[in-house]
């Protein structure tokens, strides 16, 4: 098969606005006759979700949570990058696409990159319009902060809570949709299935997670914004409830997989600190603008940091790279922080921590200007640690944060099943194989509120679909075989639990398949998933009822799914012979230990066809082609 | 950090269809390690339960770092327990000695009908926002984000409001079980903001009306809210929602 990626042709700065005039549109009183299934309420599904509805559309939005508002985009902190240049800062959406390709270190495609770029400064009116709080200037303009991977100021922020305050942006235009009788919220239900009819996709099965029942929902496309698959790993900075399951089973259906492998590991977060531990908390990276990096000279030195004078400590970053120094980007940060604690010099109960010191930057700007800047996350270090960051340097480590990789979608957010789309995290568009702080939350909105309501026009008013509803037999197919595995995961009643065996999942991810890779382990990996998901299946226990809520059975199906999906991760990562952003094969790098592209052999995205349970997927490529930027070779010394 | 393990004892509301009246059920929790949350604590509970037969505490839980708004429990009658301005996942074992005793139960208030255990249904809070909760514009060419400055004070007073996240424990510390707390951070919120004042008059009117269909209580004065929510909110934000609903109502 041939991938399709549908780019429309002519200049780059011209292609979104050719498209949208090619594109078909449904007469505004037609649109009252389709049905609309949007999965998931964060950024991407609330404001596709609502964005619909406001034109006309019925749509039916589900969540896992119990309530639209909590999706895992309220814990973005950061902010969100506009080309605005209200700065006057030399910005513009030419340079916020070149920062934004070259961060993901060539490897999206251009035009969806330029399109982001472009909708960014849409996003922000539309925000500032629905009440949104942004920080803002004495004389009431909206203010803008820098973030790593670009010289200018473009990011919008509420503080350190962008990602909760743009949320409830868009969970009130959901709220006000529901008032007005256009969206239906199903809250606490799970989506299992999605169901094709004639080859296109008509409708999901969910679980409603309350009282157990399978329910079927028809519809004349399916949008999905089912977020990342970081929780393969056990533990990650995502929320408990974010899973692959909506998106693999997807996948099993004829939906392809595009670089599973590429995953960003944020350099600055709270240490794991004991086997129990059930999630990461990330320290925003602007911490980095103060706070120094360092390890004890010497392996196994284990005095307090106070008592190892200055020169016996290792500021390798400032060593290693004296121009960029603490604010090298996430990957590169994240590589050296795991080399020093492989060399035996991290810090803590576990050996798993470098510090990040406050001492000279309080010394330099007192007290009150640190806490001005960073005084909510040095809080919340301290509830969680029980240490004070102004008396002690802070302990972070990396962690699990973003998925680069997802669905495979064409320019208009299709992917290969006809109907269903993706959105936000859970497709593979914009972000490369690298993602820049402040871009999730961009891309989500522009997925949602302005690309997503024109190119699903697109699709109903170009497509034929006949009237399909819930009694047809595909759906009760699907439910059968989704009560059988419900019925398969309650009847083992072996000896581990399900958490047990997800920790294990995520313990063989992390150290084969995280911040450095090689053929060898990977290999091993892939051996040892595929044992560990034999053993699942007659060893696992799982209590309780099939028709009750019951959060066991919820993550046993999810565990289930992430122990598939971790092959896949691990035969992606094989398959790449080459290092690129967050994906990082030790056997190529440069002489500075940075990623060693291939452009030659591997400027393309690896895109995955499900072939069935027991036998290899299939790879597909589509070759990405850089028109309008140079291919260089990153450097931060 | 020193790391320390404690032994508990959990005294923790069970319920459910089995159960329907529900009951206080005692379960040990040794070995427990100062560094955990509140919730990695009933995790591993759970783990034993489950490794005992016994089914294991529902509970509502997701990001754990304090900002979803879906955790929360009465712990030994404080809403997300004893520490100021902290969400249950955010409450650390450290804050407790060994030998406790600790009671858990759910939310309790008639707009929350318990679902199982310590979950509760909060779709109220939903329908409360639904009734008037936002701005009503659609995605499409609003003018730009500039045209309005808004004094940076009143930004930060609408941000502080909005900063509320939905989780209910407002609710369950109030003794009539009021709302008051959730609505009036969202009323002004918007009131707040150039952009909220032109449907100022009808939100509060109609979120007011929404809250009193919904079952909740009125608004009595205790400030149990304010003590209890975890971010902070301000019983302020109740007096501009009440001035914001005298307004509307006399005219």
């Amino acid at each position: 098969m041939t991938l399709e990626s549908k780019i429309p042709a002519g200049p780059l700065q011209d292609k979104w606005d050719r498209h949208r005039f090619e594109l078909k549109l449904v007469n505004p009183a037609n649109k009252k006759k389709f049905n609309i299934i949007v999965v998931g309420t964060g950024l991407a599904g609330a404001s596709a979700a609502a964005t619909l509805a406001e034109l006309g559309y019925n749509v039916k939005n589900f969540c896992i949570q119990d309530s639209p508002r909590r999706a895992h985009s309220i814990a973005a902190q950061g902010g969100i990058n506009a080309a605005k240049n209200y700065a006057n800062d030399g910005d513009s959406i030419w340079r916020l696409f070149y920062d934004t390709v070259k961060g993901g270190d060539f490897r999206a495609r251009e035009a969806n990159v330029y399109r982001l770029a472009q909708l960014s400064v849409n996003i922000i009116d539309q925000c500032v319009a629905q009440g949104v709080p942004f920080a803002r200037e004495y004389g009431g303009l909206l203010d803008n902060r820098s973030f790593g991977g670009a010289q200018v100021s473009r990011t919008f922020y509420a503080k350190g809570q962008t990602g909760q305050q743009l949320l409830l942006g868009a969970y009130s235009s959901l709220m006000r949709q529901v008032n007005a009788g256009k969206v239906e919220i199903l809250p606490r239900r799970e989506m299992l299935d999605v169901v094709l009819v004639d080859g296109k996709a008509r409708g999901i099965v969910v679980r409603n997670l309350v009282t157990g029942e399978l329910e079927s929902h028809s519809a004349h496309a399916v949008v999905l914004a089912t977020g990342g698959y970081g929780n393969a790993y056990f533990l990650s900075t995502n929320a408990m409830s974010s899973n692959v399951t909506a998106a693999y089973r997807c996948y099993k259906k004829g939906a392809h997989f595009a670089n599973p492998c590429f995953t960003q590991i944020h350099p600055t977060c709270i240490p794991v600190h004991g086997t129990y531990q059930s999630k990461l908390t990330l320290m925003s990276e602007s911490l980095r603008n103060d706070g120094r990096v360092w390890v004890p000279k010497e392996p196994g030195d284990n005095r307090p940091p106070g008592q190892i004078p200055e020169s016996e400590r290792d500021y390798y970053l400032e060593r290693k790279y004296p121009s960029f120094g603490n604010l090298v980007p996430r990957d590169v940060a994240s590589r050296n922080a795991k080399e020093q604690c492989d060399m035996g010099k991290g810090v803590g109960e576990t050996g798993l921590a470098v510090y990040l010191d406050f001492a000279d930057a309080i010394a330099r700007d007192g007290r009150d200007v640190i806490a001005g800047k960073y005084g909510n996350l040095f809080e919340m270090y301290e509830k969680i640690t029980g240490e004070d960051p102004y008396q002690t340097p802070m302990k972070i480590y990396p962690a699990v944060h973003y998925t680069m990789g997802g669905l495979w979608v064409d320019y208009n957010l299709m992917t290969t099943i006809d109907g269903l789309f993706a959105l936000g995290e859970a497709n593979f568009s914009d972000h490369g194989a690298n993602r820049l702080g402040a871009s999730a939350l961009m891309q989500g909105l522009a997925d949602g509120y302005f690309i997503i309501p024109y190119t699903i026009g697109g699709y109903l008013a170009g497509t034929k679909l006949p009237e399909v509803d819930a009694s047809a037999p595909e759906f009760a197919e699907s439910r059968s075989q989704i009560q059988s595995q419900v019925d398969k995961l309650l009847s083992v009643s072996g000896k581990r639990t399900v958490a047990d065996f997800h920790r294990t999942l995520g313990n063989i991810l992390w150290d084969y398949c995280g911040i450095a890779k090689e053929e060898e382990s990977l290999k091993k990996a892939k051996q040892m998933i595929a044992e560990l998901r034999a053993e699942f299946w007659e060893n696992v226990t799982v209590p309780g009822d099939a028709a009750d809520f019951n959060q066991a059975l919820e993550n046993a199906g999810r565990v289930a799914d992430f122990m598939e999906f971790g092959e896949l991760m691990v035969t992606d990562a094989l398959e790449r012979k080459e290092s690129c952003g967050c994906h990082f094969n030790t056997a190529y790098q440069t002489e500075d230990h940075e990623a060693l592209r291939d452009d030659d052999n591997y400027c393309h995205v690896s895109v995955w066809q499900y072939t069935g349970a027991d036998s290899d997927p299939v790879l597909h490529t589509e070759p990405l082609e850089f028109e309008n930027v140079e291919l260089t070779q990153r450097s931060y010394k | 950090m020193s790391t320390q393990t404690i032994d508990l004892t959990l005294k923790v509301w069970r319920q459910h269809k089995n159960n329907p009246r529900g009951s206080l059920e005692t379960y040990p929790a040794k070995g427990i390690s100062t560094d955990m949350s509140f919730l990695e604590m009933l995790d591993v509970v759970n783990e034993q339960l489950t490794a005992e037969g016994i089914e294991p505490i529902a509970f509502d839980h997701d990001c754990r770092e304090g900002i979803c708004g879906m955790c929360g429990a009465v712990v030994n009658g404080r809403a997300h327990g004893h520490m100021p301005e902290t969400t249950l996942c955010q409450l650390h074992m450290r804050h407790f000695k060994n030998g406790d005793t600790i009671v858990i139960e759910p939310w309790r208030a008639r707009a929350f009908p318990v679902i199982k255990d310590l979950v509760v249904d909060r779709n109220a809070l939903d329908k409360i926002i639904q009734a008037g909760g936002y701005i009503s514009i659609n995605a499409g060419g609003p003018q730009d984000g500039n045209a309005i400055p808004v004094p940076r004070d009143n930004a930060e007073k609408a941000f502080n409001a909005a900063a509320c996240i939905g989780c209910g424990a407002c609710v369950a510390a109030c003794p009539n079980a009021s709302a008051m707390l959730f609505a009036g951070a969202k009323i002004s919120h918007l009131a707040l903001l150039p952009q909220g004042r032109p449907e100022a008059k009808k939100r509060a009117l109609s979120m007011v009306r929404a809250m009193d269909t919904l079952g909740f209580g009125n608004c009595s004065n205790e400030a149990e809210c304010e003590a209890e929510c975890p971010k902070g909110i301000s019983i302020r934000e109740i007096a501009r929602m009440n001035r914001e609903f005298i307004k509307a109502a006399l005219s």
